[in-house]
């Protein structure tokens, strides 16, 4: 494969296009409200109705408004369709000759499209993530072949750096400065792990990327081998995805077919391989020594940090550890440039973040806005607020170890700073709206029992400490607390945030203290009065 | 001591041997170990592979594994326990597993959850008395959008409301009472 090839693949593909095209969602979660059918019934239609020159059926990712799934959109009218039942097919394909439909219209100017700002999620419901064709007609692999043939290693870190691009994972850390670590070490083993154990329950965006784009990820983690040096690489899915493990099965698999995977990539010496291996469904393993530990077919146990992954990792060789959604970004920085994608987002997040918009709010599904765009514009705008006229209470952001932000602070900018002020975090990106009807100590127990059935058991703090909190939450939900029992979870919080060994039990108390924060009356409310002792201490439990 | 303790141990591995030579599923299993190149840190791909054949991971299998792998059956069984994905248990002839995400759970899961348990009397993590329904829950299964969702059998469900689960779960459950 030499870059001709590649024009020639795209040249193509673009050639072989017809005067319509009708895009039909075929992510999980179209797909679980009947989207092959639909597209099946529209294929069908076409055929029926003799129009197979004129009309392309396209299976394609999240087309992201996913609550009004199955979404199918015919081009080049731009109409999209909304809930497209089987017996809907014939008619809408019966729109290109100018027919009429049964099947209910979407908008696709309304402010949840118009928002949004698409870099990660850019072929996201575009490109036909089965076929490799389909992403190289967009662009894809360029940015490899451009690293490749035109640039050396440290130029590739220095671009990310310049970038300002910060992992998405959550913790935000400069990816530039992680790969340049790696680059420096001298080792001649080294690995790439793309972590896509996305744990956290609400967010679903890098289920979404996987399946819509596989492509991007393969090739940005390809450039970041190349950056570091590194001839294999992993990608650690979880088993709850399994549409999203044979989207990345088929996807290495094609790449592979048109050596844009494996020895001599673009007639260079550069090597790359990737295996995938499938988690089974322990949330400590998003934690990036966990993770190794699983990639090396153990218990995904953590251990302390230093020595980073970074200098020693995988088998005891130096790491590269990003999300998915990092990676994703790394082709578009090639591609266009790290000051076009500097001047994105604030002054310290640049680019945009992948959200997943759930809970009670009338737009759920995926949304890609610029950093610094503010909680309300998200929520009220795009997610059109709290449905049936309630009131928007909380966003809850960053799963079991973000926190909860009131509505009062809605106009709070979205970036890694803001969000640690109020003592969430950015995490994953999992945005999930309550409304007046969520009763806060509720969720707060909700994700202390997370914690406690997750926690993995190595360190006391978070094994012993997680259980004594979810039964604190417990009592006080009872009624059957008093202000000391408060106390005492609010010492917990602070002795299991300071002594445990990893990111789970260090962040468990967040969303307690969050709500604490921000809710504290919820709690008072819960409480008995005092009892004392015969000598005037306090007693805890009442009798 | 030693040989009176590793005797028994010998014979039985002997007869899971002798059992897995009669057995086409083992075949598989063990292919597919060999496709890895019998590597050691292949056992969660061995592990999800034999419980995609045997439904489930019982002692028997376990040691078969280790065996060939060259693992000691403590590692193997530490990593099957560790991992919520892999059951030690027979599941039943159908499984049914709610959502308990954070999105599904703010929609109602909980309700949908307590009306199945209250139905099919079980709690979650049980198999009913007749073999039927397995009862799961999920800690997130990415479907956020379409909360709260059910998977029966397989196939994600959007939307359910307690009366949806039970309708679908008829012919599932009430056989045995």
């Amino acid at each position: 494969m030499i870059i001709d090839d590649l024009i020639e693949i795209a040249t193509k593909e673009r050639a072989s296009r017809k005067k319509f095209t009708i895009r039909c969602c075929m992510a999980a979660g179209c797909m679980s409200s009947n989207s092959e059918a639909v597209k099946k019934g529209l294929e069908t239609a076409v055929k029926e109705a003799g129009l197979d020159e004129l009309v392309e059926v396209r299976g394609v990712g999240c087309m992201r408004l996913c609550c009004q799934g199955p979404l199918v959109q015919v081009d080049p009218a731009g109409a999209l369709y909304e809930r497209v039942a089987p017996e809907d097919a014939a008619s809408v394909v019966g729109t290109v000759k100018g027919g009429q439909t049964q099947a209910q219209r979407g908008d696709p100017n309304s402010p949840f499209f118009t928002g949004q700002f698409s870099i990660v999620l850019a072929n996201s419901g575009c490109v036909d993530p089965e076929r490799i064709d389909s992403y190289i007609a967009a662009d894809g692999y360029k940015a490899l072949h451009e690293v490749l043939r035109e640039m050396t290693p440290k130029e590739v870190v220095d671009e990310i750096i310049k970038s300002g691009l910060r992992g998405r994972g959550g913790a935000g850390f400069p990816t530039g400065l992680k790969w340049g670590t790696v680059a420096k070490t001298e080792n001649s083993h080294k690995y790439v792990i793309c972590n896509a154990d996305e744990g956290d329950p609400g967010a679903f965006m890098d289920r979404s990327v996987l399946e819509s784009d596989p492509h991007s990820v393969l090739e940005g983690m390809a450039i970041a081998a190349y950056a570091v040096g590194a001839a294999q690489g992993f990608i650690y899915v979880r088993a709850e995805y399994p549409l999203a493990i044979s989207r990345l099965q088929t996807a290495i698999k094609q790449a592979k077919e048109r050596g844009l995977l494996g020895s001599g990539i673009f007639e260079s010496p550069f090597t790359f391989n990737i295996d995938l291996r499938i988690g089974a469904g322990a949330f400590v393993c998003g934690e990036e020594t966990a993770l190794m530990m699983s990639v090396e077919g153990k218990r995904g146990t953590p251990r302390p940090r230093p020595p980073f992954p970074a200098e020693s990792g995988l088998w005891g060789c130096p790491t590269l550890i990003n999300n998915v959604e990092t990676f994703a970004n790394v082709p578009s920085i090639v591609r266009k440039g790290a000051d076009w994608f500097a001047s994105i987002g604030t002054e310290k997040s640049k680019g945009t973040k992948v959200f997943a918009l759930a809970g009670n709010i009338t737009n759920t599904g995926l949304i890609e806005v610029p950093m610094g765009t503010s909680l309300r514009q998200i929520v009220e705008n795009m997610g059109g607020g709290a449905p049936d006229g309630g009131s928007i209470k909380a966003v809850q952001t960053g799963g079991p170890s973000g926190g909860c932000i009131p509505a009062a602070s809605l106009d709070t900018p979205v970036d890694y700073e803001s969000l640690a002020k109020l003592g969430s975090i950015m995490g994953s990106g999992g945005m999930i709206v309550m409304d007046d009807t969520t009763r806060m100590v509720d969720v707060a127990r909700f994700f202390m029992e997370f914690c406690m059935d997750e926690s993995c058991g190595k360190c006391v703090p978070c094994r012993a400490g997680t259980v004594q909190m979810y039964h604190l939450l417990s009592k006080i939900l009872a009624r059957k607390a008093t202000a000391v029992d408060l106390r005492k979870l609010e010492e917990l919080c602070d002795m299991v945030r300071n002594t445990s060994l990893c990111g789970l039990g260090q962040t468990a108390p967040n969303p307690v203290l969050s709500t604490l924060r921000f809710f504290r009356n919820e709690y008072l409310e819960l409480l008995g009065p005092e009892v004392h002792g015969p000598n005037g201490e306090a007693n805890a439990t009442p009798s | 001591m030693i040989a009176t303790v590793s005797k028994p141990k010998q014979s039985r591995l002997t007869e899971i041997l002798a059992h897995a030579s009669g057995d086409k599923r083992f075949k598989i299993l063990e292919a597919h170990m060999k496709k890895h190149q019998f590597k050691q840190d292949a056992l969660i791909e061995v592990l999800h592979k034999a419980q995609e054949l045997f439904g489930y991971l019982e002692d028997d299998l376990l040691l078969f594994i280790g065996y060939k792998l060259k693992l000691p059956a403590s590692r193997v069984y530490g990593v099957a326990t560790f991992y919520h994905f892999f059951t030690l248990k027979p599941k039943g002839h159908h499984t049914c597993v709610v959502c308990l995400g954070t999105a599904c759970y703010v929609k109602g899961a909980d309700k949908v959850l307590a009306a199945i348990e209250d139905q099919a009397k079980i709690k979650a993590g049980e198999t009913t008395r007749d073999n039927q329904l397995s009862l799961l829950t999920a800690r997130c299964i990415g479907a956020c959008g379409i909360a709260p969702a059910v998977v029966y059998d397989g196939t994600v469900t959007p939307r359910q409301t307690a009366q949806s689960a039970l309708e679908h779960l008829k012919g599932w459950i009430g056989h045995d009472h």
